[in-house]
C-alpha cells in the first residue's frame, strides 16, 4: 500500500471529495460543502496519515494490520476478542508528538477562530477498495468534548473504534481488505442545538424526488436517530418551498449538553414544549433553500443531517449542515418510467381514451 | 355505471321526497327530465357544479342543451372509445346527471379506430382550426346581437308594403326567438367541439405527474398547465387600469365607497373634459372585456359586468385606494409566467431518465397548446355569448311585457323556452286578430307560483348522489369534467353530510393554513360588504369577483377545481383556498371564525 506523504491535518476548506481515500467520506463531504458555501460548523479533519503514523509508531507493541488480516473469516467470538484486544490496546498507546502537536495546533486555531472550545469528534473511514461502502453509524462519535487532553483522547478513541465488533463484521461481510482500510477523524466546532433533526430530498414512503421529508426533534439529533423520540414531521415541496404536511409529535425526550461539560444527557423535554412544533416555518425555509443547494451540489437525493444552533453565528445563517450522502434506498431501486415519448405528443391522450393500460 | 353493489349510501331517486309547498314543481321542467321507476338501478350524482341552485323553468336549458352538445360530440362526432354521453333528471330543482362508458372490448376497439383518426384530424390542425372557431364563436356572438326582436306596433312598418315583402312582422317574432334559440345551440356545440380533447391531454398529463412524482399536488399540475395571459382575467386588468386613469385623471374623488353606479357615473360626468376622457376608456374597456358573467353562465341572474356595472364600479374605490397606497396591485403577467416556466423545468429535472424527460415535454407541450383554448372558451361561451344571449331574452321580456303577458321582463324566466315560444305565438295571434292575448291569465299565475316553489326548493339539503354505489367508476370524462373519481364516491358514502358538520372538505387549491371571519357572498354585488382580512364564502367565484381577492386573506366555494378562477387567482395572490366544497354557503354563517386549511381541502368551523 503505497501512500503520499500528506498531511497530518486538513481544514475542511481545503478539502473536496477527491481527498476521500485520506480524511474519508465524512470530511471529505463536509469539506466539499464548506467549499460550496453551505453553512457546516468549522472544524478540520484528521487524516489517515495521521492514524498510519499511529499504527507505524505502535507496530513494535502490536502489529493491528497484522492481527486483523489474520482474522481471516472468524467466528462472532474470535472477532469479539480481537476487537477488543486492538481497541483496549489503540487507546493505550500515545500519539506521537509531532501528530499529536498538529492535532492540538488545528483545536487551538479552531478556538481562536472564535469556535469555542467544545468540539463534536467524529469517525470518518474510508476504504481504497470501494466507494459504495458506507461506514455510517459503525464507528464512535463524542459530542462535547472539552479541552485539549479530551481532544486527544477521542481522535484515538474513534481510531479504536474501527476495531469494534461490528464493524469488523461489516468489513467481512462485504469482503473489504482490511490493508485498504483506514479512518480519519473529524474535529467540529461543537453547536448547541436548540433542535435537529434529518431531512431527505426525497419522500422516503413514495421515493418523490419533488419533495423534502424533514424531521425534527428538541436538542441534539442524535435522539431522533437514536429512535428516543417520535420527531415532528414535515414535508415541503422542494420546487416552491410550500409545506404540505405538518405532523407535529409529543416530543417527551431531548439529548442535551451534560453540566458537567462533556458528552451527552438524555432528559425529558418541559412540559410545555413537548407538543409545540421545534422548527418554525422560517427555519423550514432555511431547511428548504439548504437541501436544495446541497442536492443541487451533488446532482442526486441526499439525506442530510443538520442542527439550529440555540445563538446562530450568522443570524442570516440559521440552519446549520452536519452531514450529507447520497439516498441510497430508493436510487437503487428500479422502476419502470412513468411514461415513454410517443410518435406524436397526442398518442398519448388517443392511448389514454382507448383505456390500454400504459 | 350501472353496477349495483349491496350498500346503499344514498338515497334511491324514488325516495326523493317532495318539499312541502312546491307542489307541481314537476311542471317547470320537461317530462324527459324526471326521474323514471327504472332510474333507481342507475347512480346519478348532483351536478352542483354547474347547477348549485334550484332551476328557474327557463334555466333548464343550461342542462338540456350542453348536453345535447356534448354527448354528440363524445358518442357520434369523435367516437371516443370509451365514453359516450350524459343524460339528466331533474328533481327539486337540482340536476342530476349520469355518464354513460362502453364497457365491451370489441365495441371500445371499433370506436377507437374512428376516434384515433378524428381526433387526430384535430390535434394535428390545433392552432388553425382553433382560430376557426374564434372566428365561428364571434359571427355567432354577433348574430345574436343582431337578433331584432319585432315590436309589434299598431301597423306594420310602411316598407313591408312599398317593398312588397308581403311578410307581416308577427311572423318574424317566432323566427327571431328560433334564431335566438338556435344561436345558443350552437354556441354549445361549439363549446364542446374541441374541449374534452383538450381536457384529455390534461388528464394525461395530469396522471403521469401522479405516477412519476405521487405526492405532487393536484393543483401543482394545474399551476404548471395553467396560462397566465387568459381572456377571462382581462377585466380584472382593465379595471385596475381604470383605476390608474382615475388617479391620473385626479378625479378619484368621484369613486366613493357605496355609491350606486349611477352616482358613481353622474359624479365622473360632472368632471367634464376629464370624466370625459375617463368614460370613454371605460367604453373602450366594456367591449368586449366587460363580457363576463357574474356566475358561470347558468343563471339568467347572473348578468355581465357590461350589463350590471355594480361590480366594476364599486371595486374602483378600493383599487384606488390601494394605488394611492402604493401598493402595486397589477398583475405582472411576466413574472407569472417565468414562475411557471422554473415549476415546470425544475419537476422535469426531478425525473429519473430522459425517456420520462421526454414524455413530460410531450404532455407538457401538449397542453400548453391546447390550453389556451380550454380556458378561453369559457369567456366566448358562457360569459360573452351567454349573456349577450340572456339580453336578447330579456327583450323578448319586453315584448311579453308590451302586449300585456307577463308583468315584468324578468318573468319570461320562470318559463320553460317551449313555453316562451306558445306566450310569443299567443301574442302573435292577437297582434294579428286584434284582439288580447290569453296568455295574462295563463302565465302571470303561475309566473308567482314558480317563483314560490323556487323559493322554497332552495331550502332542500340535495343528496350528492342517488342510486345503488356503483362498483367501478374509471370514466376519464366524469373524472376530466367533475372531478370524481372512484374515491371521491368513496369519500361520500363514508361521510354522509350529518357525521361532522363543522368540517367540510374540498378541493386543496392554494396552499396555506388560516384562521379568521368568514363572509358569506350569495353573489358577487354584494362585494361592497367585503372587509379587510375576511375569508371570502361563495357559491362559486369567476373572473368577475376578481376585485374581491386583494382585500380578502382566504376562500372558499361551493363549486370548483383546481383549475377554477378562485384556485387560480387565490394561487396568485397567495391566499389559501379550498374549492368545490359543495355546501361551504349553506354551514358557514358571515361573522363565524373558520379555519381554512388549503393544503388539504379542509374547511373548519371554529365557533
Amino acid at each position: 500500500m503505497s501512500r503520499h506523504a500528506i498531511p497530518v491535518i486538513r481544514w475542511f476548506a481545503e478539502l473536496s471529495l477527491a481527498q476521500r481515500p485520506f480524511v474519508g467520506g465524512k470530511a471529505a463531504s463536509l469539506g466539499e460543502l464548506t467549499r460550496a458555501n453551505i453553512p457546516v460548523p468549522p472544524g478540520f479533519a484528521v487524516t489517515t496519515d495521521a492514524f498510519e503514523r499511529f499504527l507505524a509508531a505502535s507496530r513494535t507493541r502490536l502489529d493491528v494490520r497484522a492481527e486483523i488480516s489474520a482474522l481471516g473469516a472468524a467466528d462472532e467470538a474470535r472477532v469479539a476478542t480481537t476487537g477488543r484486544t486492538i481497541r483496549d490496546a489503540i487507546v493505550g498507546f500515545p500519539v506521537p508528538a509531532d501528530v499529536e502537536d498538529a492535532i492540538l495546533g488545528a483545536y487551538r486555531a479552531l478556538q481562536e477562530s472564535g469556535a469555542g472550545s467544545c468540539v463534536a469528534v467524529r469517525s470518518s473511514a474510508t476504504c481504497e477498495d470501494s466507494d459504495e461502502a458506507s461506514f455510517a453509524g459503525l464507528q464512535d462519535t463524542y459530542l462535547w468534548t472539552d479541552g485539549e487532553a479530551a481532544v486527544v483522547d477521542r481522535v484515538r478513541a474513534c481510531w479504536a473504534s474501527l476495531y469494534n465488533a461490528e464493524s469488523i463484521s461489516y468489513r467481512q461481510r462485504l469482503g473489504l481488505d482490511e490493508g485498504s482500510l483506514s479512518i480519519a477523524v473529524v474535529v467540529q466546532s461543537m453547536i448547541d442545538a436548540a433542535c435537529a433533526g434529518v431531512m431527505f430530498t426525497r419522500s422516503p414512503t413514495t421515493g418523490d424526488r419533488s419533495v423534502i421529508a424533514i424531521e425534527a426533534c428538541w436538542g441534539l439529533g442524535s435522539c431522533l436517530v437514536s429512535g428516543e423520540v417520535t420527531p415532528d414531521r414535515f414535508v415541503v415541496n422542494k420546487v416552491t418551498g410550500e409545506i404540505t404536511v405538518r405532523n407535529i409529535s409529543t416530543k417527551t425526550a431531548q439529548h442535551v449538553r451534560r453540566s458537567d461539560g462533556q458528552g451527552v444527557l438524555d432528559t425529558d423535554v418541559d412540559a410545555e414544549l413537548q407538543d409545540v412544533p421545534c422548527v418554525t416555518d422560517e427555519q423550514l425555509a432555511a431547511l428548504w433553500q439548504m437541501a436544495r443547494r446541497v442536492e443541487a451540489h451533488y446532482g442526486c437525493p441526499q439525506d442530510i443531517e443538520w442542527a439550529i444552533p440555540r445563538q446562530p453565528a450568522d443570524p442570516a445563517r440559521p440552519v446549520l449542515l452536519l452531514q450529507s450522502r447520497p439516498e441510497t434506498i430508493w436510487a437503487n431501486r428500479k422502476k419502470e418510467p412513468a411514461a415513454r415519448p410517443m410518435p406524436k405528443p397526442f398518442d398519448h391522450v388517443l392511448d389514454a381514451m382507448s383505456g390500454r393500460k400504459r | 355505471m350501472n353496477d349495483t353493489s349491496p350498500s346503499r349510501p344514498f338515497p334511491l331517486p324514488s325516495e326523493i321526497e317532495n318539499v312541502p309547498g312546491t307542489e307541481g314543481w314537476e311542471e317547470m321542467y320537461p317530462y324527459y327530465t324526471r326521474f323514471q321507476p327504472g332510474d333507481d338501478q342507475v347512480f346519478w350524482f348532483y351536478n352542483s357544479m354547474h347547477f348549485p341552485e334550484p332551476m328557474p323553468a327557463f334555466d333548464a336549458i343550461g342542462a338540456e342543451v350542453p348536453y345535447t352538445a356534448m354527448g354528440a360530440n363524445t358518442t357520434r362526432v369523435f367516437a371516443f372509445p370509451a365514453t359516450l354521453g350524459v343524460e339528466h333528471r331533474i328533481a327539486n330543482g337540482r340536476v342530476y346527471i349520469t355518464a354513460h362508458a362502453v364497457s365491451d372490448p370489441d365495441e371500445i376497439a371499433r370506436r377507437t379506430e374512428v376516434f384515433n383518426r378524428r381526433a387526430a384530424h384535430y390535434f394535428e390542425n390545433w392552432d388553425e382550426l382553433y382560430s376557426k372557431w374564434r372566428e365561428k364563436m364571434m359571427a355567432l356572438i354577433r348574430q345574436v346581437d343582431a337578433i331584432e326582436v319585432p315590436e309589434l306596433p299598431e301597423f306594420d312598418d310602411e316598407e313591408v308594403v312599398l317593398e312588397a315583402r308581403g311578410v307581416a312582422q308577427n311572423h318574424y317574432v317566432r323566427e327571431a326567438w328560433h334564431r335566438c334559440i338556435e344561436s345558443y345551440s350552437m354556441m354549445w356545440h361549439h363549446h364542446f367541439e374541441f374541449l374534452m380533447l383538450g381536457y384529455g391531454a390534461y388528464l394525461v398529463f395530469f396522471q403521469f405527474c401522479k405516477k412519476a412524482f405521487p405526492e405532487i399536488p393536484d393543483q401543482m399540475v394545474a399551476r404548471m398547465v395553467a396560462g397566465i395571459d387568459i381572456l377571462m382575467f382581462r377585466a380584472d386588468d382593465e379595471l385596475k387600469k381604470l383605476a390608474q386613469l382615475a388617479i391620473d385623471l385626479g378625479i378619484e374623488d368621484a369613486f366613493v365607497d357605496g355609491a350606486k353606479p349611477t352616482q358613481t357615473l353622474d359624479a365622473v360626468k360632472a368632471k367634464d373634459q376629464k370624466g370625459e376622457q375617463w368614460l370613454a376608456a371605460l367604453e373602450k374597456a366594456k367591449d368586449p372585456w366587460f363580457n363576463i358573467s357574474t356566475g358561470d353562465g347558468f343563471y339568467y341572474y347572473h348578468r355581465s359586468w357590461k350589463d350590471d356595472m355594480t361590480v366594476p364600479l364599486s371595486a374602483l374605490p378600493h383599487y384606488i385606494a390601494s394605488i394611492k397606497s402604493g401598493e402595486d396591485i397589477f398583475r405582472h403577467t411576466e413574472e407569472l409566467q417565468a414562475e411557471r416556466k422554473r415549476i415546470a423545468e425544475e419537476y422535469r429535472s426531478h425525473l429519473e431518465t430522459e425517456e420520462e424527460k421526454g414524455a413530460f415535454d410531450q404532455m407538457l407541450g401538449l397542453c400548453h397548446r391546447v390550453f389556451p383554448y380550454v380556458e378561453d372558451h369559457k369567456f366566448y361561451c358562457e360569459h360573452w355569448f351567454t349573456t349577450r344571449f340572456y339580453e336578447k331574452v330579456r327583450e323578448f321580456g319586453d315584448l311579453l311585457v308590451r302586449t300585456g303577458i307577463l308583468k315584468e321582463r324578468e318573468d319570461i324566466f320562470q318559463l320553460r323556452h317551449p313555453e316562451v315560444e306558445a306566450a310569443l305565438i299567443d301574442a302573435m295571434l292577437a297582434w294579428a286578430a286584434g284582439s288580447k292575448p290569453l296568455g295574462a291569465t295563463q302565465w302571470r299565475p303561475e309566473v308567482e307560483k314558480r317563483r314560490k316553489i323556487l323559493e322554497k326548493l332552495e331550502a332542500w339539503d340535495a343528496p350528492v348522489a342517488v342510486g345503488p354505489m356503483p362498483e367501478h367508476l374509471e370514466d376519464p370524462a366524469v373524472q376530466m369534467l367533475w372531478g370524481i373519481t372512484a374515491e371521491t364516491l368513496q369519500a361520500w358514502s363514508r361521510a354522509p353530510d350529518k357525521v361532522n358538520d363543522k368540517e367540510l372538505h374540498g378541493f386543496a387549491a392554494s396552499p396555506g393554513v388560516i384562521e379568521g371571519t368568514a363572509r358569506v357572498l350569495r353573489a358577487v354585488n354584494e362585494i361592497g360588504q367585503v372587509r379587510e382580512g375576511d375569508i371570502l364564502v361563495s357559491p362559486v367565484t369567476t373572473p368577475s369577483w376578481g376585485p374581491i381577492f386583494p382585500k380578502i386573506k382566504a376562500a372558499v366555494s361551493d363549486i370548483g377545481g383546481t383549475m377554477s378562477h378562485a384556485a387560480i387567482i387565490s394561487r396568485e395572490y397567495g391566499l389559501p383556498a379550498v374549492v368545490g366544497t359543495g355546501v361551504a354557503t349553506k354551514r358557514i354563517r358571515t361573522g363565524q371564525r373558520i379555519r381554512v386549511d388549503g393544503d388539504n381541502g379542509i374547511v373548519t368551523i371554529l365557533d
